[in-house]
């Protein structure tokens, strides 16, 4: 590594982000910038029932409609056999049997199941003409019994043939009968009923998507907001069969922010592809934000009872959960692997409790379908330990900062294998949780507490710390476990005739900005300046393959596979540098982006190398032209990105209202590459933590309407209700990949509800409140309602 | 209707239903994508525009209301060459991630600077209640606007 390149644009430099350029300029490219010509709109006739037979679809008088091109339904599209859309993660129950799968048809043909479901979609000649002709379709629905409430969903009306007790599954995890003698001998033991709000993710960027068919080539192409391309190809070629994969691109542009919700294959895509050849024309369809609230898939909606064992000095011996998770009505894409293997697998938390069995019953609602948000599975069991963790403090007196101290996995136990099925590769908490304790000035929380009485406010303090699996995924580990997919990531680098680089991922960034990091890890590797790399992303139609971004996953299984890239780079460069040179390869070191003679003056840059490459005049015989690699990274674990969180809060008794008055995280992600994204990525992950903590709530009412369907009844986080944030890091590099960096991008949303609403519940004195932890509750908990 | 209006210091007009939201003038007639429109019921901000100097939301205002006004947007402020200075400051502060809240975030926060006095932390904050942001948690915009105000 080059001084200049070190100081600058290196591995840990905070670089400011190219991408930018074109955001802060308005010159960005988002699915609704895009048009074609010939273009025409897609608007869905979406179901106002949360379950109701579906006796006809009457399109007559929306096609009378000026403009309206045509009506499609859900019954055309069986006909022309278009599959169900399908879940990609096959869990088996605690008996060994495949969980229970609702059909998922794309336009629902013969039963609606969620309010907002779609059933039709109306092609226009413009905007108004299919709003006009969606208004005008008379669907004759049959109303039947909703099942709404989760609590009761098991006991209440069964929804589908054949899923007897809306169960899709009860799963099961760890050593039943072990955790059970460690409660019998147990010197304490604390109960914690806890709920974890639905969540409705809110990417800033509606959904949109814009559908193209070729009639001469048979090709097609979708544009759309999509977190990973390929596997939209993937599945809307394999098993949803709307074109074969070869004839079928898949272009996710610029795309504003996704948090999960943009992983899934959604009705709205596979419509307007199927119908775009139909009509034969471009097909645009952008969500309006009450479509994203009510056909998003939602986040987290658990209800739990949790127990935790301990012994005489405190030590953990026990741990019990068992969880009611809401699937919604149908599995989405990966629905099913949530509160199961991304949630019951972390319930070890950072601690050596040598027990731990759970039980989570996943089950079907006349709700939205679940799936994926932020942390996926992980917010929710950091949650669910480290509240019952807190607890346990608070009734056996003992600080909560020591009881997790005493009780924490230490450097020397790595690697450390967990009763739930993970083996932890390295990490220091302790570290975390020093350094966090300093920032947040511990010792001198209850001055800070004293002043706060004195305005009549109740100051309280909560910790969170959190261990969070990453890196999706060894694919042999997941596989078997159930997922439908391999889990690894390709890179390909092309080395160009003129010496610079273009990069190839089936990452895909939409906020992240892979744009600028993977463009300093390739350049530090390659020992290529900075701007002369380009990192190509989100397109179908130019690279191989990708399993996309989610799962915190981006750099350490997709900057690992450029890594290998590269090394294939500077392999077949060490050929070509040793005939330049008339030497052999194992006579040429690389660094630097140089190739050197050892024990010589004699030299070859990589740009004269790639020269070469493409202009093989002088060239060694047995050797191939061109110098670009691809590779694909098949991690062989996951990533373990851990640390401590501390909130403050303030709570206003007259009001009820919460204030988050400091909020400190320290994390340990490995190696950062930017410490200036990764910082932005804590801030914003910390901010949907705290949305859920005091804020966010997706409710229904008892018939299956959304409640919160808008902005101004779903309450996100402004800048007012956000104080600053306090953000630092401690350093274990990741023992498995070639960075050494574990991912960054959800830990804020895992540590931060469990750290908030215990400083609640310690300002408050009560045991626990539902999150979001509202002015109403919390006024009626302050005057013991 | 015919409506004539100067979009970034350049006469405009356009033909168009008296019902149309002048985000769609910007956005659809005028083909400056660079305004967003984030949500339908004027809470999000991603579609704030400068309507005679002052940021509205655009979303919220009819075609005809803009009739011989002079609109203002991020496609009017500055190039990536010559970039307004909030622009280079949500740069240098990392005030943005996907992009899609910033165009209407920074027109925002121009007119927080050019017409609020005593821009602390907390009257930034407020100034920014119309307009949300679901990638930053809004540290970093608070950040880069307090040095533009600070730069006086």
């Amino acid at each position: 590594m080059s001084e200049a390149i070190a100081e600058d644009t290196g591995i840990g430099a905070p670089v400011r982000r190219r991408e930018d350029a074109r955001f802060i300029t308005g010159t960005g490219r988002y699915t609704d910038d895009l048009n074609q010509p010939g273009q025409v709109y897609g608007v869905f006739c979406r179901s106002p029932h949360a379950r109701a037979k579906i006796n006809g679809v009457d399109a007559e008088e929306a096609l009378g409609i000026p403009g309206v091109l045509g009506v499609y339904t859900g019954t055309e599209m069986v006909a022309d056999g278009i599959g169900d859309l399908p879940c990609g993660w096959l869990v088996k129950d605690k008996a060994g049997n495949d969980m229970r799968s609702a059909p998922h048809p794309p336009l629902a043909a013969t039963q609606v199941n969620y309010v907002g479901e779609p059933y039709a979609l109306v092609v226009a000649d413009s905007l108004q003409a299919a709003r006009q002709g969606a208004e005008s379709v008379n669907a004759e629905f049959e109303e039947l019994h909703a099942v709404v409430e989760l609590g009761s969903a098991t006991v209440s009306e069964q929804i589908y043939e054949g899923i007897d007790h809306n169960l899709a599954y009860e799963w099961a995890l760890g050593e039943e009968d072990a955790t059970r003698m460690a409660f019998a001998r147990a010197a304490h033991v604390t109960t914690l009923e806890l709920t974890n709000n639905r969540l409705i993710p809110n990417a800033m960027e509606p959904r949109a998507c814009l559908g193209v068919h070729d009639a001469a080539t048979g090709d097609y192409t979708l544009y759309t907001t999509s977190q990973n391309p390929h596997l939209e190809r993937l599945v809307l070629s394999a098993f949803v069969q709307v074109a074969p994969e070869h004839k079928l691109r898949v272009v996710a542009p610029d795309v504003g922010g996704g948090f999960g919700s943009k992983i899934f294959i959604y009705a709205e895509e596979t419509a307007v592809i199927w119908a775009a050849a139909k009509v034969g024309r471009p097909i645009k369809w952008v969500a309006d934000r009450s479509e994203s609230f009510l056909a998003d898939a939602h986040g987290r909606d658990h209800i739990t009872r949790a127990e935790l064992a301990l012994d005489e000095q405190g030590r953990f011996t026990g741990l019990r959960v068992k969880t009611t998770a809401n699937l919604g009505a149908y599995l989405s894409t990966f629905g099913s692997s949530v509160p199961t293997y991304l949630y019951g697998t972390l319930l070890a938390g950072q601690y050596k409790t040598p027990n731990i069995y759970v039980e989570v019953q996943g089950v079907y609602t006349n709700t939205a379908p679940v799936d994926a948000y932020r942390g996926a599975g992980r917010p929710e069991a950091t949650y669910v330990v480290e509240r019952i963790v807190e607890q346990a403090a608070r009734e056996l007196g003992k600080d909560p900062a020591d009881l997790r101290r005493m009780n924490m996995i230490q450097p020397e136990d790595f690697p450390y294998e967990t009763p739930v099925a993970l083996t932890y590769d390295t990490g220091n908490y302790e570290a975390s949780l020093d350094k966090a304790l300093e920032l947040i000035d511990y010792a001198g929380f209850e001055g800070r507490r004293a002043a706060a009485a004195e305005q009549n406010k109740r100051r309280g303090i909560g910790f969170a710390c959190y261990i969070e699996a990453c890196g999706l995924a060894p694919s042999k580990l997941a596989i078997e476990l159930g997922a439908g997919v391999g889990l690894y990531e390709s890179g390909e680098i092309r080395m160009n005739p003129t010496g610079n680089v273009s990069v190839f991922t089936g990452s895909h960034s939409h906020g992240q900005g892979h744009e600028t990091t993977f463009a300093q890890v390739v350049s530090d590797k390659l020992g290529v300046p900075y701007d002369d790399v380009d990192i190509v992303h989100g397109d179908t139609g130019r690279m191989e393959f990708g399993l996309g971004t989610y799962g915190s996953r981006s750099l350490a299984v997709g900057g690992s596979a450029l890594i290998a890239a590269a090394e294939k780079i500077i392999e077949k460069g060490k050929k070509i540098a040793a005939h330049m040179m008339q030497t052999t390869p194992e006579q040429v070191d690389f660094d630097d982006g140089t190739f050197s003679l050892q024990d010589s003056n004699q030299s070859v840059t990589i740009q004269e190398v790639a020269f070469a490459a493409y202009v093989p005049a002088d060239y060694p015989e047995d050797l191939e032209p061109g110098l670009t690699e691809k590779a694909f990274y098949d991690p062989n674990n996951f990533t373990y990105p851990a640390g401590t969180h501390i909130a403050e809060v303030e709570v206003d008794i007259e009001t009820g209202v919460v204030e988050l008055v400091n909020f400190v995280a320290v994390d340990d992600f490995g190696h950062i590459i930017n410490p200036l994204i990764v910082h932005g990525q804590v801030h914003g992950g910390v901010a949907q933590g705290a949305g859920q903590a005091l804020m966010e709530h997706g409710i229904y009412d008892e018939y299956g309407q959304l409640q919160t369907g808008s902005m101004m009844d779903y309450c996100l986080p402004r800048a007012d209700d956000l104080p600053d944030f306090q953000v630092d890091t401690t350093v274990t590099p990741c023992t498995h990949n070639p960075l050494g960096v574990k991912g960054c991008g959800e830990a804020g949303a895992i540590g931060s509800p469990a750290a908030i609403m215990n400083a609640v519940t310690h300002a408050l004195g009560t045991k626990d409140i539902a999150m979001p932890a509202t002015p109403e509750k919390v006024w009626r908990a302050v005057r013991g309602e | 209707m015919k409506i004539t209006l100067q979009v970034n210091g350049e006469p405009r007009e356009v033909d168009v239903a008296e019902n149309t939201l002048l985000v769609d003038v910007l956005r659809v007639n005028l083909g400056l994508t660079g305004t967003h429109v984030g949500c339908d019921t004027s809470q999000c901000g991603a579609c704030t525009v400068h309507l005679d100097g002052r940021a509205v939301k655009a979303c919220t205002v009819l075609a005809p209301q803009a009739d011989g006004a002079n609109v203002l947007t991020i496609e009017g402020i500055g190039t990536p060459d010559e970039l307004h200075p909030m622009q280079a400051a949500f740069r240098e502060c990392h005030a943005l991630q996907c992009g899609f809240c910033t165009p209407g975030m920074i027109m925002q926060a121009i007119d927080l600077v050019e017409n609020g006095d005593q821009l602390d932390n907390a009257a930034i904050r407020e100034g920014l209640e119309g307009n949300l942001c679901r990638c930053t948690g809004y540290h970093n915009i608070v950040r880069a606007i307090q040095s533009v105000a600070d730069a006086g």
